[in-house]
């Protein structure tokens, strides 16, 4: 964090850790606004990956955010969506070419998801919808918070998928050999029903604080 | 790779590996704008056609950029031509048929951001396919977003009949419903051996 974007989240600290937590939790990219699906689903079959692939993903809307809230003076109203998607491109491009040098294991494992970012509707979405009216230090924390957000949720589903589907977490193996898997969580069916339990309990919070 | 049939590469991708319910692309639109038949199979094919014709292109650019050495440039120039071409079909659609260009609503300019679209350029890329073989792939993963845009849609509007608790309503039981299609859909991977 740049010492002036500190003293802007010292000096109206309500308000920014507000915009931080809106994300996490209130504003949920995954479990209340449901945008940003396929890569949630389609690589959170194991924690790890999940873990990786929401960090990517957060990286890549901070830095775009950033970047266009700064620019928002200067982009003409016509092409800003194709400005934008421009530069979430650019921003893939780098965090693709830096997974394959940090790992190729990796690499492999998310194959085509990672070049897959551009077209996360959640970026486009918090660009078009908060970083181009906002300034800079602002869609800055609205990035990470929504990133946390999206991280979180994808961490949610990769380890409950792991933990049911293989038996174990991050790799390690925590139930015994007698163990019998749920292959079902594995498979894309298992994405399906892992994220429909995670928005049935969603929903039953809800609609018990709306009781109350 | 050259040994597959165009026939098999078709089903490939329409029914065996169907782009929604098994590689989890264009999971957005379908699930929003599949309350309804008719709008769903209009979207599918809208869908169908971008994909065609963005593949295409991809096919040209992939041949370019190799001889010019510069991969890296892949990703923005692919995003580039699908725009475009959501840009034509979007105004095709306005001129034609004014009232299917309101009920698409925000689901039209979306096509842009829709994975499947770019799924499919990223993929004949990879696996190497030729014009011909690209074509079938495209119009194979259309046939199959299509195909599974249309039966969620006539799920869901039976579903308004049924009595649904409120808990589960909305997205839940619509993920539900999505993650049983995709069980059936399970049954397709005998046929590629």
């Amino acid at each position: 964090m740049s010492p002036e974007l500190k003293n802007i989240a010292l000096k109206d600290a309500p308000s920014s850790t507000d915009e931080f937590i809106k994300g996490l939790w209130r504003e949920n990219p995954v479990f209340v606004q449901v945008i940003g699906m396929c890569p949630v689903l389609a690589v959170s079959n194991s924690a790890e990956n999940a873990l990786a692939m929401g960090l990517a993903t957060a990286f890549v809307l901070v830095m775009s955010n950033v970047l266009i809230s700064s620019l928002r003076n200067f982009i003409p109203k016509q092409v800003r969506i194709a400005t934008y998607i421009l530069i979430i491109a650019t921003f893939v491009t780098m965090v693709d070419y830096a997974i394959q040098a940090i790992s190729v294991d990796l690499h492999k494992s998310l194959g085509a998801f990672i070049s897959l970012i551009v077209v996360n509707c959640m970026i486009l979405s918090r660009a078009e919808a908060f970083a181009s009216k906002n300034t800079v230090s602002k869609s800055a924390i609205d990035g990470l918070g929504m990133g946390f957000g999206f991280v979180f949720a994808l961490f949610c589903l990769g380890s409950v998928r792991e933990i049911l589907g293989n038996g174990s977490i991050f790799g390690f193996p925590i139930f015994p050999e007698s163990y019998q898997e749920w292959i079902i969580m594995i498979l894309p069916a298992g994405g399906f029903f892992t994220l429909a339990f995670w928005l049935l309990i969603f929903n039953h919070y809800k609609l018990k604080k709306a009781k109350s | 790779m050259k040994e597959e049939s165009l026939w098999f590469i078709f089903i490939n991708a329409s029914l065996i590996n169907n782009f929604v319910l098994a590689y989890f692309l264009g999971i957005c639109p379908f699930l929003g704008v599949s309350g309804k038949m008719e709008t769903a199979s209009k979207m599918g094919a809208a869908v169908t056609f971008v994909m065609i014709i963005s593949s295409v292109c991809a096919y040209g650019i992939h041949l370019l950029l190799v001889a010019i050495n510069a991969p890296f440039l892949q990703l923005i120039s692919y995003i580039v031509v699908i725009a475009s071409t959501v840009q034509l079909v979007e105004m095709i659609i306005k001129k034609m048929s004014p009232a299917l260009f309101r009920s698409l609503g925000i689901f039209l300019p979306l096509i842009t951001t829709n994975c499947a679209i770019l799924g499919v350029a990223l993929f004949q890329t990879s696996k190497g396919y030729g014009l011909a073989e690209s074509l079938a792939y495209s119009f194979g993963a259309g046939a199959g977003f299509t195909l599974a845009l249309v039966l969620m849609a006539g799920l869901r509007e039976q579903l308004d009949f049924a009595d649904v608790p409120k808990v589960v309503k909305g997205t839940a039981i619509t993920l539900l419903i999505a993650g049983i299609l995709s069980l059936t859909f399970m049954g397709f991977s005998g046929l590629g051996s």
